[in-house]
């Protein structure tokens, strides 16, 4: 299953809806190509929901991180919202976890955001 | 195998029936799959560097006790001592550096072994009482 990202705005924040698998290969392209897109219109409140995302190989970790980094050198900030308790493991054992912000509730992330 | 990307897809298919068929239970055949994956990245991607003239080897043997995955490439190597470590402080925001971690963190034993050229990966995974017992009913 390839991915999929749309985006829309909630207060100033916009969240990324991603779903399939960020891999290597055409997954993390699409993450990477909407980070860039975003980070191009201004756009630097981000906060990515994986809620639909099933997989995320070590490229999809590497593309994550990009991501963040990417977006607080311009700063900016990067949330992840959702994660399934695959990614949660992955992001554990990685000890990546503490370095996202991770969020589990929607409404909770838009407001921890800087306005 | 083919050095692209379409035979990290279908090794980790065959990775997940494998192991499947080993009788692990759902999330350790996730791992399974997942150590596959990083390792046929690192055979290709790393190893053969996407050259089509290269191939990749994968296969897979279930003795009863293990299930044993082998990977070799024809790259030029590496020392698998020298990959800094990912869960260090000053590597955690790096972006690659982490599929050997995930081998050895979803697998009970990952080799690595030069060949000439290229290297040779071998990954154990031990099938505890439960998982044998599921292989039996299942036979």
């Amino acid at each position: 299953m390839s991915m999929k990202a749309s985006t829309r705005q909630v207060d100033g924040v916009t969240i990324v809806d991603l779903s399939g698998r960020i891999t290597l290969g055409e997954g993390s392209v699409v993450l990477r190509d909407t980070i860039k897109d975003l980070l191009g219109k201004g756009q630097k409140k981000i906060l990515l929901n994986l809620g639909d995302v099933s997989y995320i190989d070590s490229s999809g970790i590497g593309e994550l991180v990009s991501a963040f980094t990417s977006v607080r050198n311009q700063g900016g900030e990067l949330k992840l919202l959702h994660l399934t308790k695959k990614v949660h493991d992955l992001l554990q054992i990685t000890k990546l976890y503490t370095v996202f912000d991770v969020k589990d509730d929607e409404a909770g992330a838009i407001s921890a955001f800087a306005h | 195998m083919e050095s692209t990307l379409e035979s990290v897809n279908k090794a980790e298919e065959m990775a997940d029936q494998q192991a499947a068929r080993a009788g692990l239970d759902e999330d350790t055949r996730s791992g399974v799959s997942m150590a596959v994956r990083e390792g046929m990245i690192n055979a290709i991607l790393h190893g053969n560097a996407y050259d089509t003239n290269k191939r990749v080897n994968l296969s897979f043997e279930q003795n009863g006790r293990e299930l044993i995955v082998t990977i070799s490439d024809e790259g030029r190597g590496f020392i698998p001592e020298e990959v800094p470590d990912p869960l260090a402080p000053e590597n955690l925001l790096k972006t690659s550096g982490r599929g050997i971690f995930l081998m050895r963190a979803f697998m009970d034993e990952v080799r690595f072994r030069k060949l000439n050229p290229g290297t040779e990966i071998t990954m154990i995974k031990r099938l505890q009482g439960s998982e044998l017992d599921r292989q039996e009913a299942s036979t």
